[in-house]
Order: C-alpha cells, then structure tokens, then sequence
C-alpha cells in the first residue's frame, strides 16, 4: 500500500485561552442539563413538592379569605423557590460534594479554569430548573386559575435574568465558602430555605416586613427580584412592591457584579487555602 | 492459671432483650450524628431558627391579610397545626432517613444487618434525636406564639391528660408510618431520599395542618379524613384550646373518645402495615442483593 501507515495514537488538537474556557463551561454545564433530565424521579419530585407547598399556602390565604392576587403571589413565589434550591444544593453545596466523590481534586489538577466550571454548573442548573419554574407556574396557574396582566415583556425578561445572574452569582460565590465549612455544609444548605423564603418574601410582598428587614434581605437577589416580578405581574403588584422596578434593576446589576467579582475572589482564596492545607482530599463523614 | 478469653460472649447483658438494646444504642448515635458537626450553641441556633422562620411565614401572610387580628379562631388553629406539624417532619422523616444514611452516606448498613441486633428497633432509635430536636422546636415555636402572638394558652384550662395522651399516641403513629417508609426505603436508591419530604409535604396538605379541611376541593376531602394525622391534630387543639379548637366544623361531630378511638386504630392498622412492610422489602432487599448497594447520587 501505497499510503502513509495511519498513527496508533493520532494527537488531540488541545484548546486554549477562551476556547478552553468555553469548552469547559460547556461541558460543565452538559450534565446539569441532560443528565438531571434523564432522572424522571427528580424532576417529578422538584415540581410535585414545589406544588404542595403552594398548594399549602394557597389554602391558608384562602382561608384567611385573602384577595385572589395573592394567590397568584404564592403562585410566582413557588416557582421561583425552584431557583434558590438549585443554588443551595447544586451550587453553594457542589464543591463540597465534588471534594467528597473526588472530583474537586481533577478540577483543579485540569488545565481548565475553575471559573469556568462554576459558570457551567450555573447554566446548566439555570436552564435545568428553568424548566421545573416553567412546570410549577404552568401547573400551579391552571390549578388555581391565576390571572396575570403583563404590560411590560422586555422589562418582565430584563427582570427576570437579571435576578438569575445575580443569583446564580451568588451561588458561585458560596460554593467556595461551604467547601472552607466542610461538612457543615450539608446545614448551613438546609438551614438557608425557611428563613430566606421568609426575608425574601417567597409567599407575600416583601414589603410587609419593614423597610430595613426588606432593604437587609435585599443581599439576596431574589429578593429584589421577585418583588419586581410581582409589580410586573399584577395589577396591584406596584401598589404592593417594596421599591420601584427601575431601582430594583439597578440594584440587581450592580448585585451581579459584586457577587461574580466576589466568586472570583474567592475561589482563588480557597484554591490556595485548600492545597495549603491539603484538605483537598480529606472526606470527613 | 487460665487466660482469660480473647472475645466474651457474655459481654452483652441477658436481662435486656436485642429490641431495648439496639433502641438505645442507635437514640445514642442517632444524637452524635444529629449534634456533633458543631458545636451546641449554633446547634442551638439551628435547631431553633428553621422552625421559627416556617411559623413566621404563616405569621406574616395571616397578619397581612388581617391587618394582625390574631385574636381570631382561626390563628391559633393554624399556628398550633403549624407548630405540632414539626413532629411528623421530625419524627416520620428521622425514622426513615436512616436506611439512606447507613446505605449510601457511612455505608455501614451490612454491618449492622450481621450484627446482633433488631433492625425495626434500630430504625425507631436512630428517629428519637430527630423527636428530641424537634420536641425543643415545637417547645420554641409555641413559646413564640404564647408570648409575641397572643397564641391562647393558659395552663390552669389545658385538659393535660388529653394532651400527654395524644401526643405519645400521635408519635407511635408518625413512629410506624416512618418504619414504612424506612423499609420502603431499603427498595429505593439514594437520590428517592425526597420520599420522606414527599410524604410529609403532602399530609400537611391533606390533614388540615393549616387550614381546616373545608378550605380543600371537595374530591381531597375524603383524603384528609383518612389520615391519622388529621385526629392527632385535631385532639392536640381541643386539648390545648379547648371550646375554641371545636369551633370548627370539620370533626366537630366526633367527641374526644370517638377521636382517641379513630387515632388508636389508624395506628394499629399502620403498626401491622409497618410489620408487613418490613417483612416483604426485607426480603425483596436480600434477595436482590440491595443492602449494600451504593447509588452513588
């Protein structure tokens, strides 16, 4: 034969710079996407419980004799309790379950950016549990006849991303300070549902708690962000919002900023600290 | 001179039998594993916040809308449903978790399927620090009610000997339901530990926890009605509430013996359904080689 012997072992073109970034984000973000569809169970779950626990509170204004917006309130609030518990499970607490099967240490050995890997994780968990929010407000909805009156789409999307870069921000950034907390984490996640869906506001206007409870729970993007929602959503929405939807915006980019200037921070601090230390393999149960 | 054997089978006492023992031991490691990731303040903390934060939702939604008349009836029904709700989370989902966390997290679970103990036992004792910490929950919650909320509670009216009734009785009940689940969950692999949540999530939809069962789609009612949950909290208001909690129409034609009864035979039906549960996923499990399989979620 004529031709050039084929090589045993042909080289891989290796990416670098923003490809490999990218790559990486896009392979991180793979799993979260495909993967937590194949799980029928989970997706079952997510949204069957998200359901009771609207459905619960739906009772409770019903029979309290609340007015039919607030339904609709619950309703949203639901839908986005989806969100925050990605980032508590699947963000915040990630790093800690991939020191604990093992795959933090090949991260980090990897010539990719950890960066990277979190943007994945958090794209790949925003568009997963996308779909679970888009079940729970479907269902929920139609369950209990929720009347929405949007006059402003663009505004209602620029909203609406807005909270989940800066809340998925945030998750970035805690992921590096619940690996530092070890298997505290595993609390400090559960600890983080009741009371956040309380200062947010997940079930009732924000609004109610007081100006300053409202303006310190405004550290947390969803805060803000279903507020602006609800004013966008509703007819009486802005009568019940905390803070104009213009000032919320404002306040929820500047958010994204700090929380991923923030995450970037902190996760070279933790790099550093966990091979100083050499905790990056320990796996304390 | 005789040396003295390397291993003493005597070691274990006669007097108690394998069930006791294996009950205290497990309430023993099920505290160290509950308590010991930090220390008791922030556990203290912990323990507190969570249940304090739940309340304070409902608390919030019902003076928004009432402009704060927690005077009304209705606010010490769903505060009081609220608070003694706690126990079936605690104490259903403590039982249960169990066979999760030896299989998958400690992997341990083989071990203590070899070891001369009574598994059922074993299960019960691992939910007891999950009941202890949930009994100082509900302690917190309702201390919260009766000093900030005018939660009615005025100790010279409470028809105690109700209320110890139905509260040891109601925890037997949430105990067996929680053996269900945990033999249920010796079938099912890791990532199905939201069973627990499921289950709790859904009876504090049916059972008229927070709102009484007429605020529920006629077609759910007869749901609500079946579930021992309902009677337990029901006779846990009379007992505490007296003449207030009978406002209610929901079992206002049942007296406190007709709802002792119903609640006493709900949870012998859920004691032989726990017996038979056991029984068949014991052996499905052994059979299929699932004891100590890892899932790995």
């Amino acid at each position: 034969m004529g031709s050039e012997a084929r090589p045993f072992f042909a080289p891989v073109p290796k990416a670098s710079g923003w490809r490999l970034f990218l790559k990486t984000v896009v392979a991180r973000a793979y799993p979260r996407v495909v993967g937590q569809q194949r799980e029928r169970s989970w997706i079952f779950f997510d949204v069957f419980l998200s359901i009771l626990a609207v459905s619960a509170y739906v009772f409770v204004y019903r029979a309290i004799g609340a007015p039919e917006e607030y339904v609709g309130f619950v309703v949203v609030g639901g839908a986005m309790t989806a969100f925050w518990l990605n980032v508590l499970w699947s963000m915040s607490s990630q790093l800690y379950w991939e020191k604990e099967s093992g795959n933090l240490a090949l991260y980090i050995m990897a010539p990719n950016s950890m960066m990277a890997i979190l943007l994945g994780m958090a794209l790949g968990g925003i568009i997963a549990t996308a779909l679970r929010a888009a079940a729970i407000l479907l269902v929920g909805s139609l369950l209990f006849h929720v009347q929405y009156a949007v006059g402003n789409l663009p505004a209602l999307v620029v909203v609406f991303l807005l909270t989940l870069a800066a809340l998925y921000g945030l998750g970035m950034m805690s992921a590096s300070l619940f690996l530092l907390w070890g298997r505290e984490a595993w609390h400090l996640a559960n600890l983080a549902q009741e009371p956040i869906y309380l200062l947010s506001g997940f079930y009732f206007p924000v609004k109610n708690l007081g100006f300053w409870v409202a303006v310190a729970a405004s550290i947390i993007p969803l805060t803000l962000g279903l507020d602006a929602m609800r004013q966008l959503l509703f007819p009486s929405g802005a009568a019940l919002g905390f803070l104009t939807v213009p000032v919320e915006v404002a306040v929820l980019a500047v958010l994204c900023v700090l929380f991923l200037v923030a995450a970037r921070w902190l996760l070279g601090y933790m790099e550093r600290m966990a091979i100083r230390e050499g905790r990056l393999l320990e796996s304390r149960r | 001179m005789s040396t003295p054997p390397i291993y003493q089978s005597t070691n274990l006492p006669k007097t108690r039998s394998a069930a006791w023992r294996s009950f205290r031991i497990a309430t023993w490691l099920g505290w160290q594993i509950e308590s010991n990731w930090t220390d008791p303040i922030l556990f203290a903390i912990y323990s507190m916040l969570k249940p304090l934060a739940s309340a304070a939702i409902l608390v919030v939604m019902y003076g928004v809308i009432t402009n704060g008349q927690f005077e009304n009836p209705i606010f010490p029904y769903i505060y009081l449903g609220n608070a003694f709700y706690i126990y079936v989370g605690a104490v259903m989902t403590g039982v249960s978790w169990a066979v999760i966390d030896d299989r998958e997290h400690y992997r341990t679970l083989k071990y203590i399927y070899v070891a001369p103990i009574r598994l059922p036992a074993y299960w019960l004792g691992r939910g007891v620090a999950r009941f202890l910490t949930g009994s100082f929950a509900v302690f917190i919650t309702l201390a919260a009610g009766v000093l900030f909320l005018h939660v009615p509670f005025h100790p010279a009216r409470v028809d105690w000997p109700l209320f110890l009734l139905s509260l040891m009785l109601g925890v037997v009940m949430l105990a067996l339901m929680g053996l269900v689940l945990a033999s249920i969950s010796l079938m099912i692999a890791h990532h199905f530990f939201l069973i627990g949540e499921a289950v709790a999530g859904a009876l504090y939809l049916l059972s008229g926890a927070i709102f009484p069962l007429e605020v529920l789609p006629p077609w759910l009612r007869p749901l609500g009605f079946a579930m021992p949950i309902t009677y337990w909290l029901e006779l846990i208001r009379r007992s505490l509430l007296g003449d207030l909690a009978r406002g209610f129409p929901t079992l206002s034609g049942f007296n406190n013996g007709q709802l002792l009864g119903i609640l006493t035979g709900l949870s012998v039906l859920f004691g032989l359904l726990a017996a038979v549960t056991y029984r068949l996923c014991d052996l499905q499990a052994r059979e299929k080689g699932l004891i100590d399989q890892t899932t790995n979620y």
